[in-house]
């Protein structure tokens, strides 16, 4: 391709103004904000009644208003691991399509802007949009907790909720990343939007159950694993596999940070276990090292979906 | 920055789809302050020209420079350049008229505090400033046609490419429009439109260029392509009924050439004047003639004759 003149992000940032307050202002993002509303306080309610009765035993109290489940009901982590997908869908599936549909592409990329700037201000005002609706979310949830457990939460419980504010806004991006990818390939949104549902309940529900299954084809049940359980080979396979789902990562990460107490997030022998006080939490800082890979890996991918939109993008003819 | 007195030089431009050839070699010139017309069957390869011109599609061969600039090296200064009004023109439904421009102004880099003003000029010129504020969604096609109107007027451009502009209008609104044409070029614009409707091309444009399959296959005024179809004869409009009409009126020496357009009507041309004699043989023939008038060249005739005689030899 011929060398450009001008910057990328002329037009980014008119792109990313005018797309945060249609998000904000829209009907859709209105209805995806009270579901994830309500179902997060049906978690948080649920915790509340189990934490009242076990009061000040943990030093982390406050950090399992996020982690704690109580049948029927999951814990609010794992709502959030569920739903932010479905917002970031919600926020994305249109992106570009709709552009095309609404006959709106032509002129606007007649004004002098690069292709990359609309995808970007897009993306970031998906993004931006997420993370006010999961702050607003987040801020609820201590106010919640504050006066219902009447303990305010201490600075180490501030700092690693807020480590999960910034994973579980990542996550969204991933998410978000997917739908506009599929936003640009597909140019009818209905599609879009089954695409990418598609994936995501592969995602979040086949896939557990298929990289167990994958891996049990490549390891099959002999008398000796029956016996002595599975091989190392074995776990690691199965655990890069499911890895391979962002909602993996995301669940790994959530561990990792909202219960202090993990020290590892695979495999654990004895030796590394040495000196280690079962049960003790780790520092924060250990926490953040041990979650750091699943961390990245979001990011990375996230990075690798918007690359594969820009070059599809950029190959498109502009009439519809 | 000296300004060039032609604002659109395009030397040997040519779009592949794939094996298909939409423009085949195709050298355009346009001057500043000048409408320039473009005609021809669809899938002429218009709007892929159109495209090509403005960046938006990138040329397999060929070369193109607006404003001095080459759309796909500078992208961005052509696009500063060229206001664009595509043929499907759409808005955001759910916002105003003035936002919609509003959003559209800031991506063409205009400075904020002639932003407002500007819209409200550009409104104004396509009377569109009282209903500014309502949502685009409940506009007309020809409303959302004069908005993209305004937008191009808006960005104060030295090209205005329009595509199709008045497809779709009803008459009085495509009377307005073209007045609205015409005042861009009263702003040394350069305007370059394509049209399928003559009548308004030939109103409007000092130049037109008649695309087929691809090529420019005449370009000039109207009357130097009324002198190339027709071979400057002299043009004749008729009404009249009797038998095997075309056929007795082809037969009257001196007549080149004999169209029906409609009903009883047939438009001829003729070496000289003939009316006279087509007169009488109709006469003669026990026919009755209604009107016989002798016609300036239309750029309609001429376009008729021209691909009549294209489908004929093809
Ligand atoms: N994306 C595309 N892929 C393949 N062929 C295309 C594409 N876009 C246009 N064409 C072909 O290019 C040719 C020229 O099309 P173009 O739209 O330029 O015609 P036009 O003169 O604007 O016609 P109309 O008067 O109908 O608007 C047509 O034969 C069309 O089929
Ligand atoms: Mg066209």
């Amino acid at each position: 391709m011929a060398r450009r003149s001008g910057s990328i992000w002329t037009g980014c940032g008119t792109v990313f103004l005018k797309e945060f307050a249609d998000h904000l202002r829209s009907g859709r993002m209105r209805v995806l904000e009270w579901l994830v509303l309500l179902t997060g306080i049906g978690a948080i309610y649920t915790a509340i009644q189990d934490l009242k009765t076990t009061t000040s035993q943990d030093p982390f109290l406050f950090l399992r208003l996020f982690t704690d489940s109580h049948d029927p009901l999951p814990s609010f982590m794992a709502v959030l691991g569920f739903l932010i997908p479905l917002v970031a869908i919600g926020l994305g599936f249109d992106a570009i399509n709709g552009e095309f549909n609404r006959r709106t592409m032509s002129r606007i990329l007649a004004q002098p802007i690069y292709r990359d700037a609309l995808l970007l201000g897009k993306f970031f005002a998906g993004i931006a949009t997420i993370a006010v609706a999961l702050t607003t979310l987040w801020l609820l949830i201590i106010g919640f907790g504050l006066l219902t457990l009447g303990i305010p939460p201490t600075s180490e419980e501030v700092m690693r909720g807020f480590a999960f504010l910034v994973v579980a806004i990542a996550y969204g991006g991933f998410w978000l990343a997917v739908a506009i990818l599929c936003s640009v390939i597909f140019r009818a949104a209905a599609t879009s939007a089954l695409v990418s549902l598609g994936l995501w309940l592969l995602m979040s529900i086949l896939w557990p159950l298929l990289s167990r299954f994958l891996t049990s084809a490549i390891f099959p049940t002999t008398p000796m694993s029956l016996l002595v359980g599975p091989s190392y080979q074995e776990i690691i396979v199965q655990q890069t596999l499911a890895r391979l789902s962002p909602n993996t990562l995301f669940a790994e990460s959530m561990m990792g940070l909202l219960h202090p107490s993990t020290r590892a997030l695979g495999p654990v022998f004895m030796d590394q276990l040495q000196g280690a006080v079962m049960g003790n939490p780790l520092p924060l800082a250990q926490s953040l090292i041990l979650v750091w890979p699943q961390v990245t890996s979001l990011i990375a991918g996230v990075i690798v979906l918007f690359v594969a939109a820009y070059i599809v993008f950029q190959r498109q003819e502009v009439r519809a | 920055m000296s300004e060039p007195e032609n604002i659109i030089v395009a030397k040997g431009l040519r779009k592949l789809y794939g094996r298909h050839v939409a423009v085949d070699g195709i050298d355009l010139t346009i001057r500043r302050g000048e409408i320039f017309g473009m005609l021809g069957p669809n899938g002429a390869g218009k709007t892929t020209t159109i495209l090509m011109l403005l960046g938006l599609t990138e040329a397999s061969e060929g070369s193109v420079s607006v404003a001095g600039f080459d759309p796909m090296r500078q992208p961005l200064d052509v696009k500063r350049h060229v206001g664009y009004l595509p043929d499907s023109v759409g808005f955001y439904d759910n916002l105003s008229a003035r936002v919609n421009l509003r959003y559209t102004g800031r991506l063409a880099g205009i400075p904020h505090s002639q932003l407002d003003d500007r819209i409200d000029d550009a409104l104004l010129r396509v009377r569109l400033l009282e209903v500014a504020g309502r949502k685009v969604g409940t506009f007309s096609h020809g409303m959302r046609r004069r908005l993209g109107l305004a937008e191009v007027m808006m960005k104060r451009a030295d090209v205005a490419i329009l595509d199709e502009p008045t497809s779709g209008l009803d008459p009085q609104a495509t009377f307005e429009f073209l007045e609205m044409i015409r005042g861009l070029r009263s702003d040394n614009i350069a305007v370059l439109l394509s049209s399928h409707m003559l009548d308004q091309v030939q109103a409007v444009c000092d130049r037109v260029a008649l695309f087929k399959s691809g090529k420019i296959a005449l370009e000039g005024t109207v009357d130097e392509l009324s002198q190339k179809v027709l071979g400057g004869g002299y043009n004749l409009e008729i009404e009249a009924t009797g038998d095997d009409l075309p056929k007795l009126l082809a037969q009257v020496p001196g007549v080149q050439r004999v169209t029906h357009s409609g009903g009883g009507k047939y438009s001829l041309v003729a070496a000289h004047d003939i009316r006279n004699e087509l007169g009488k043989a109709i006469f003669a023939s026990g026919g009755m003639l209604m009107r016989l008038d002798h016609v300036e060249p239309s750029l309609d005739t001429v376009y008729r004759h021209y691909f009549e005689d294209y489908h004929g030899a093809a």
